[in-house]
């Protein structure tokens, strides 16, 4: 009798298993909600992370108006580094037309533009809004660049004509872009956006699980039985891996298909770590459904995980750049290591070998999870 | 094996200024069908609840059938049958269902749980309600689901808190002639209630007001004692006594 308390019933087990699906599926509108708006979210948001900066507005100021001086404008809009927005006659003018934020640039071409030239002593002057710092370095190294490039090219010019034949550079760079060679910011951004999602969509799901019972009264039923809290904790989580999975599936077939974004990795690994991470999460909503008294709390609570993951976990701005203390605190949510898997398998394909630790780490926050809840989980009132 | 299903001695529950069940002495015997008196707020689901195993007891000592209640929760859980006095069943889920789960919860194999559905549900006259969500049952159905629910694994010991209150009278009937059969399985049942007639069919019954257990034994042992003709008549004059005597306790502070 006393060894049939303890053991761990998979008659009990089980019976929550089939109440919260039956229970799940009385609520439709609720379930359409879990599976609809990841996928939502992954579209709309997908667009806004377009973080690419495609051509910077220009305005240009040429008091030359010579051959050279349009030869250099048309070398600024050429492969679309600036769109030129507009042709201005004075500082004023530019002055306005950047704090209206129609341009970032203006490129100013002073009178002796092509005089000079030929002294070496030509310069030309150019104006860049600082205030985002992202526009701003693009458009400090576009410019740049376009610039020695000129140079370089009518240095050549002048070389040859002065019958010199020395037109190779001292220094040649061969450079090899790994991973993403077209540098687009979605092949980075979705496949994060995909955990950032589902993290928040599970959590969401889960905070309430248990809570509900509590505010319902339904709880003060099921303490009164010989149910064990184990048994109660992983019977709630079953149900809720299994809606979790279809969402990640739907939410995966949105970031492949609609965003192209392909995985370099192995399919099969991505969906195991996922369902690693899933788990992660769930436990993590749960955990908060125990703690609350009601759902105003778990809601509160939810959201408290949810907002600093944004950027603790690396999901906008690079942990490296972080101070250590806040790098120790995105330590300890798993869509940290969520997001290094996520990001390891569709760009680089890396397999286990890289990712053991990541796996391990989330592996380690489901066990430590999941006791805290059931020990937190007391069958009192 | 003790001959009592409960004992307490010194029960006693506070929740930080007011002491909900003040230093309770009670034996129970097995087999017995005792029923709590009081108004409402005197300590009786405060009491209910410490015997369930699901609430602490700030001092002193309690035991359902022979395991201490701080102990041994879980091994008092496996054996009694609770109906609580607030409706705590899902009401999004059929009669049938809710029936299932809890027989599931209690651990009990496929054939057995049909076996003691079917007998349930027609003792209670739940059968053509089976399909029907319980949200939408009549406040006397809930009760009667509740009653199949707290029955389902055959408990040794039932535990009702006011299952009658608010329940048409032919509910009513049919609850108690359920109570009064599982006399011949030897149940203890625990059942507080506010209906007088009610209390006659018990067994033994004590009064708690305050938190204090003001009387116990059987009913007309104590309309003798007490000369008095009714338990109404006595409950008023029960409780006029002690009013008196707080106030005076008051004034003497
Ligand atoms: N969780 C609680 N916290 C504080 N006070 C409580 C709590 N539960 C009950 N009480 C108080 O204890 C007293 C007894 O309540 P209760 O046992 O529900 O009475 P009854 O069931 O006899 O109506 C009441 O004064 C009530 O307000
Ligand atoms: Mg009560």
């Amino acid at each position: 009798m006393d060894e049939k308390i303890k053991k761990f019933c998979s008659i009990r087990f089980q019976s929550i298993i089939k109440k919260e699906f039956m229970q799940i599926k009385k609520d439709p509108a609720s379930l359409a909600i879990a599976l609809i708006l990841p996928v939502m979210l992954v579209l709309l948001l997908g667009y806004a992370m377009n973080t690419d900066i495609k051509n910077i507005n220009l305005a240009v100021w040429d008091q030359s108006q010579t051959k050279e001086s349009r030869e250099l404008i048309q070398v600024f809009t050429r492969q679309n580094d600036f769109h030129l927005f507009s042709y201005t006659h004075s500082y004023n003018e530019i002055d306005y037309l950047l704090d209206k934020g129609d341009i970032h640039t203006a490129l100013i071409i002073p009178k002796d533009f092509s005089k000079n030239i030929k002294t070496d002593t030509s310069t030309v002057q150019i104006i860049i809004d600082g205030s985002d710092p992202t526009y701003a370095k693009e458009a400090l190294s576009r410019s740049q660049n376009l610039l020695l490039n000129y140079s370089t090219s009518i240095q050549t010019k002048m070389l040859e004509r002065n019958a010199i034949n020395e037109k190779s550079l001292p220094i040649k760079s061969e450079t090899n872009i790994l991973y993403n060679p077209t540098m687009e910011s979605l092949n980075y951004n979705i496949p994060a956006l995909i955990g950032l999602v589902m993290q928040e969509v599970i959590l969401i799901l889960t905070a309430f699980a248990i809570v509900r019972e509590k505010e319902h009264g339904t709880m003060a039923q099921l303490i009164v039985t010989p149910i064990r809290p184990l048994e109660l904790i992983l019977g709630k989580l079953v149900p809720y891996i299994f809606i979790g999975l279809l969402s990640f599936a739907f939410v995966l077939i949105v970031g492949i298909w609609w965003f192209n974004v392909s995985i370099a990795g192995s399919i099969y690994l991505l969906i195991g770590l996922s369902i690693l991470f899933l788990i992660a999460s769930l436990a993590i909503g749960l955990f908060i459904s125990v703690i609350a008294n009601n759902q105003l709390q778990a809601m509160y609570m939810a959201f408290a995980v949810i907002l600093p993951s944004v950027i603790l976990s690396g999901f906008v701005f690079p942990r490296e750049t972080m101070p250590t203390f806040i790098q120790m605190l995105g330590g300890l949510i798993p869509l940290t290591y969520f997001l290094e898997i996520l990001r390891g398998i569709f760009l680089k394909g890396v397999s286990l070998d890289i990712l053991w630790l990541q796996s391990i780490v989330l592996l380690t926050f489901i066990v430590i999870t999941c006791i805290a809840t059931a020990s937190r989980f007391k069958k009192q009132l | 094996m003790s001959e009592y299903a409960i004992i307490c001695e010194g029960l006693t529950k506070q929740f930080g200024q007011i002491i909900a069940v003040n230093s309770i002495n009670l034996k129970i015997k097995k087999g017995t069908i005792y029923g709590i008196l009081g108004p409402n707020g005197s300590g009786k689901s405060t009491l209910i609840h410490m015997l369930c195993g699901v609430l602490p007891q700030t001092s002193g000592y309690g035991s359902v059938l022979g395991y201490d209640i701080r102990k041994d929760p879980e091994k008092i859980k496996q054996r009694i049958g609770y109906m609580s006095q607030k409706f705590s069943l899902y009401l999004e889920l059929t009669v049938l269902e809710n029936l299932q789960f809890y027989g599931e919860v209690y651990g009990i194999k496929k054939d057995k749980l049909k076996e003691r559905i079917k007998h349930l549900v027609e003792i209670t006259g739940l059968s053509d309600r089976l399909n029907q969500r319980s949200g939408t049952l009549s406040g006397g159905w809930k009760q009667r689901l509740a009653l199949c629910c707290a029955l389902l694994h055959e408990p040794d010991f039932l535990i009702l808190d006011e299952p009658t209150a608010g329940v048409d009278p032919v509910s009513r009937r049919i609850f108690w002639d359920i109570i009064q059969s599982l006399r011949e399985k030897e149940v203890t049942v625990l059942v507080t209630t506010h209906y007088m007639d009610e209390a006659l069919i018990c067994d033994e019954i004590g009064f708690i007001y305050f938190g204090r257990l003001l009387v116990n034994g059987k009913p007309n042992e104590i309309l003798k004692q007490h000369h008095v003709e009714t338990l109404d008549e006595l409950f008023i004059k029960l409780v006029k006594q002690e009013e008196a005597s707080s106030i005076f306790q008051k004034g003497s502070v």
